[in-house]
């Protein structure tokens, strides 16, 4: 016999499957979101997205190159989806030199200094989002109305749903006739971050990750379903002052950050019972925040801080073991 | 349809041999015997060099209870007693005989007419079953004699007959199915007899539909014996998934056995092999082998004498393919690699594999990306990336913590891994690891 | 301005209380150690490399002090006259220990030992072990991995990426044992370092028969027995077709250099010998510690 054979153990076959594969049916699933965002934000989507991405594009190489001296990541895809998750939780005006910013901080600080792909404990895009909003709340707080085509830094701006509907729980009951309705909030018509305004073209990404298999359903719907669930009561205690659960779902980041945010691998829990308490805890957090804190949105802190609990969760929500109940 | 509830994967089937009738393959010129072709201890060889034996010939002893004799399955000449490579990957003792014509022992009924009846006691049938060396055929080799011996405070209520082949690639269980189903019932009911109940079920996956529609014309007028069609999922052969599927009931983890939840399992082999044992007197010496491989150009179900080189078989099916990276003695997802053909086929060969290189090489491993996608295949409910590190650091405390040793090495993990870790490779060292420290507590104790 | 008096003043009595407190505590809750524990702590190395067989430096040092003589108790790592200190530290005696260093006792390279077969596992000497025999005809060397390596707290083991096999830099090394329990086919040896750092030893494992084992490896030891016969302190015996060289009776003649047909034995450190013929110099000659200078320099 000639040839010199392999004698590694078994298994000897593998499905197939890849980081780069994981990672490009995550960027197809953001597409219809950037449709989206294109339609209903013109010219500012595309600067700030194409900027978001270039930056986390070029930070990653040169911390990868030159500062931990290892071969390029960057063909792994995960850079490109952190520029365009980044790039959809800003709005459409902001100043490019925010963008390059916020990239730095979400890829070196959010990714790089823990070690790279794999060992970072926190969102990147949100590490980079919530520095952005902390540094510079008033260009982070103020949308362009929607359908402004060619307007990029001089938008008109005006209210989002979601600081209407904290409006109207401050006791500010007018500003429930500013609210559009819910097909607008639902196909995207509104005001808001570049990613989050269609609720539609989110959920079709939510369809393409569970089709391929990216994802369980277990993150996602349990954190629409707690949120639904508090601001439900919520919402029949008060109907006055609290707005019924849709316009929550569709309002603001929830869409956006439960199904590509808090589904990021990374910084996920390992088990399905810890994605369900991770997901109750962050639409716990969400709604706290939203009806509570000083900020109108409170997806970016929810997820920031339940990544916090992560390992916690991973430690204590073991999966069902084979032969558990009997023992 | 019924499964097992946790885990489980869905690789390409690549049944390339289905169909393809048994075909026996030639005797070969030397015919090599491992002494350890069981779980257990190595059998004591009771011949020596320049001896003459014929095709049933007992030629080595079982060495302990936890045992199995050997049997010639050839007719010659004792030419040494040495070492082979054989499929566990290092040299192992074996009994090398020189093939001279092809005589049998007399005692053994080579006629194919159906033996229906058995009026033998449970002990002279466990003898003929003991003294003909039967172990288990799916791969494990356990001798059958024992586990038809559970202990006595082991309440056993149903036999399942493990019909799954669920690895891709293999057929033999299908085809002997479809060729020999009355010898499997016959068996099935000595087994029962054996165990002194009466309920059997014959599990099998949804793509056997020709076997299952076969077995289940031939058990409809025999009562007692239930075929089970199964979802089609990797592991569902596995003795504690094939459990799960039919009864419900899981067992235990380690040490506790089957037999703890009333249930003995044999694979279909096995059973076949039982039924050759006791109504023919004709000890194992042949099965049934897969030969099989993408490139392969004859893909087939071989008849083979154990003891065959196999490199005879990979000749049959058209010689190795020259892009052949690797050869493997069994399935894809747990067969062994094997270092060259030169081994023999024992007991346990279910199947020849030839994998191309293209497939068979190994991706560079990067680091992981806590996906959870392992968690999600473990059939078992653990944690692989979680014992894997552990593995990879030394600390065996965690991965005991952590339910290591009831892995049942199923190839789920690393699988699906999509960042090619070698998952299995370090489960497999922390299980040694923390076997021996758990042997060690014990034997404290 | 008041405001300003009020929060320095708040918190620095804040502070001050905390303080006390914390100062409190640490003298209600100290636990008493013998202070000789963290003498001996200070003199010794600090690498923790559990040579000695204690989980670190700090549980060998309270070792010494709690036991009743320093039989059984040494530090491999640290010089002669430091044990001498901590021994005066202790009040008990000590033995002066024989300088040792790890030997690697396969020549199984590239060259010698063809690979027949690839693994491409997990980079683990201890699970490529587990699983077969490995990539060439010989079951019993090393692999290749670089568990040995991973082991070493000093720096002192490298693999050799030419040949395959890892190369011990005697002036690190400190026999700690570490590279030798990593090995999973106990190839690594501590051995008697000797004046002059020499040694002479067997550079093979392999207990298959001669044919089998030369069949694999051309630098095989092959059980033949001249070696034994040769050596005039009866320092070799041959035990399942492989030699072994007892450094305790070795008194470095090397008799049994030149003996071997199969140039297994090896001599390090000695100045090297004028050939008797010229065939001699065209042997393969396997990678041994004295090519770690050469090593050194390709670097």
């Amino acid at each position: 016999m000639a040839q010199k054979l392999f004698i590694t153990t078994s298994p000897h076959v593998h499905c197939g499957d890849t980081i780069e594969r994981n990672m490009r049916t995550v960027i197809w699933a953001l597409v219809p979101a950037f449709i989206a965002s294109v339609i209903v934000f013109g010219a500012g989507a595309l600067i700030v997205t194409a900027t978001s991405v270039a930056s986390c594009l070029f930070f990653e190489w040169f911390i990868t190159r030159f500062l931990l001296k290892r071969p390029s990541t960057l063909s792994d895809g995960s850079a490109i989806i952190t520029g365009i998750l980044l790039a959809f939780n800003l709005p459409s005006n902001i100043p490019l030199y925010m963008i390059v910013m916020g990239a730095l901080v979400a890829i070196g600080i959010g990714k790089m200094v823990f070690g790279g792909l794999g060992n970072n404990p926190f969102n990147p895009a949100l590490v980079g989002r919530v520095f952005l909003l902390i540094s510079f709340p008033a260009r982070m707080t103020s949308w362009p109305v929607p359908h402004q085509m060619v307007a990029y830094a001089d938008a008109v701006t005006g209210a989002t749903p979601l600081n209407l509907i904290g409006q109207i729980a401050g006791g500010n009951t007018a500003a429930a006739d500013q609210l559009p309705g819910l097909k607008d909030l639902f196909l995207g018509n509104i005001g808001g971050c570049l990613g989050e305004v269609s609720a539609l073209a989110l959920l079709i990404g939510l369809v393409i990750l569970l089709w391929r298999k990216v994802i369980t359903w277990h993150i996602p719907v349990t954190i629409l379903a707690t949120v639904t669930v508090f601001t439900g009561i919520m919402w029949l205690i008060n109907p006055v002052l609290y707005v019924n659960p849709l316009y929550h779902l569709c309002a603001g980041g929830l869409m956006l950050g439960a199904v590509f945010m808090a589904t990021d691998y990374v910084t996920s829990p390992m088990t399905a019972k810890g994605m369900v308490w991770y997901g109750i805890g962050i639409g716990f957090l969400t709604v706290i925040i939203r009806y509570f804190g000083s900020y109108p949105e409170g997806m970016s802190f929810a997820i920031l801080i339940m990544n916090a609990v992560v390992p916690l969760i991973n430690n204590w929500c073991k999966p069902k073991r084979f032969g558990e109940a009997a023992k | 349809m019924n499964t097992f509830k946790i885990g489980g994967v869905h690789p390409e089937p690549n049944k390339l041999s289905a169909g393809k009738k048994i075909e026996t393959l030639a005797l070969p010129n030397q015919a090599v015997f491992p002494l350890s072709q069981h779980i257990g201890a190595p059998a004591v060889p009771c011949v020596q060099k320049g001896d003459q034996v014929l095709v049933g010939t007992r030629i080595a002893d079982a060495g302990g209870f936890m045992s199995s004799p050997i049997h010639s399955s050839v007719s010659g000449k004792v030419s040494k007693i040495d070492s082979v490579v054989d499929a566990s990957g290092f040299r192992k003792p074996a009994i090398f005989i020189d093939v001279d014509g092809d005589e049998w022992e007399p005692d053994i009924d080579r006629t194919d007419t159906l033996a229906l009846l058995c009026t033998l006691s449970r002990e002279e049938i466990l003898d003929r079953i003991r003294n003909a060396g039967v172990v288990g055929m799916g791969g494990a080799c356990f001798p059958t004699h024992v586990k038809l011996s559970p202990p006595k405070d082991c309440k056993i209520d149903v036999l399942i007959v493990n019909a799954v082949e669920c690895e891709p690639y293999l057929t033999s269980d299908h085809m002997l199915m479809l060729e020999h189903s009355d010898e499997i019932i016959v068996g099935v009911r000595i087994l029962l007899k054996v165990l002194g109940i009466d309920r059997a079920v014959i599990g099998i996956e949804e793509n056997k539909a020709d076997a299952i529609q076969l077995m289940q014309s031939k058990t409809s007028m025999v009562s007692g014996i239930e075929i089970m069609p199964l979802k089609m999922k990797y592991p569902q052969g596995g003795e504690k998934q094939l459990i799960e599927a039919v009864t419900g009931r899981q067992v235990p983890p380690p040490p506790a056995l089957p037999a703890n939840v009333g249930c003995v399992v044999q694979n279909v082999g096995t059973v076949f092999a039982v039924y050759e044992a006791v109504q023919k007197k004709k000890p194992l010496i042949e099965r049934i082998v897969t030969v099989t491989g993408k490139s392969v150009k004859n893909p087939c179900n071989l008849k083979v004498r154990l003891g065959t080189p196999v490199s005879q078989l990979i000749e049959y099916a058209g010689g190795m393919p020259e892009d052949t990276g690797k050869l493997i003695s069994g399935g894809p997802m747990m067969g062994r690699p094997l270092l060259d053909d030169k081994a023999p086929v024992v007991k346990g060969t279910s199947g020849i594999l030839m994998i191309p290189e293209a497939d068979a090489v190994r991706c560079a491993e990067r680091n992981c990306i806590r996906c959870a996608k392992c968690v999600q295949a473990c059939p078992m409910g653990l944690e692989p990336y979680l014992l894997a590190t552990a593995s990879e650091a030394g600390d065996w405390a965690t991965a005991e913590e952590n339910w290591i040793m009831s892995c049942i090495e199923c190839g789920c993990c690393q699988s699906t891994c999509p960042s090619r870790r070698p998952l299995l490779d370090w489960v497999r060292l922390a299980k040694n690891r923390v076997g021996g420290i758990i042997r060690a507590r014990n034997a404290k104790k | 301005m008041s405001f300003l008096l009020t929060a320095v003043l708040v918190l620095g009595l804040t502070g001050l209380l905390l303080g006390l407190v914390l100062y409190a505590v640490s003298r209600k809750f100290k636990v008493e150690e013998d202070p000789r524990v963290g003498q001996i702590t200070e003199l010794l190395p600090g690498a923790n490399c559990g040579g000695c067989g204690f989980p670190g430096c700090a549980a060998f040092a309270e070792a010494c002090v709690k036991s009743e003589s320093m039989d059984g108790l040494k530090c491999s790592v640290c010089k002669s006259e430091v044990m001498q200190q901590i021994a005066a530290i202790t009040g008990h005696a000590v033995e002066v220990g024989v300088a040792k260093v790890a030997v690697v006792r396969c020549a199984g390279s590239c060259t010698n030992r063809p690979r027949i077969n690839s693994y491409d596992g997990a980079k683990s000497c201890a699970a490529a072990a587990l699983m077969n025999g490995g990539e060439t005809g010989c079951f019993f060397g090393c692999l290749g991995c670089g568990d040995c390596v991973r082991a070493c707290k000093f720096d002192a083991i490298h693999m050799n990426p030419e040949t395959g096999i890892p190369v011990v830099e005697q002036d690190k090394c400190t026999a700690c044992g570490a590279c030798a329990k990593a090995c999973p086919r106990m190839i690594i040896e501590l051995r008697n370092k000797n004046k002059l750092d020499r040694r002479v030893f067997v550079s093979c494992v392999n207990k298959d028969k001669g044919p089998v084992a030369k069949k694999a490896c051309s630098v095989a030891c092959i059980g033949c027995g001249k070696c034994v016969k040769v050596c005039p302190f009866e320092a070799i015996t041959l035990d399942s077709n492989l030699a072994y060289i007892d450094f305790e009776k070795c008194r470095l003649c090397r008799k049994c250099v030149d003996e071997c047909p199969q140039h297994t034995i090896q001599a390090v450190n000695f100045p090297p010998r004028k050939m008797a013929s010229p065939s001699e110099s065209q042997q393969q000659v396997p990678a041994t510690e004295n090519s770690v200078e050469q090593l050194k320099a390709e670097i």
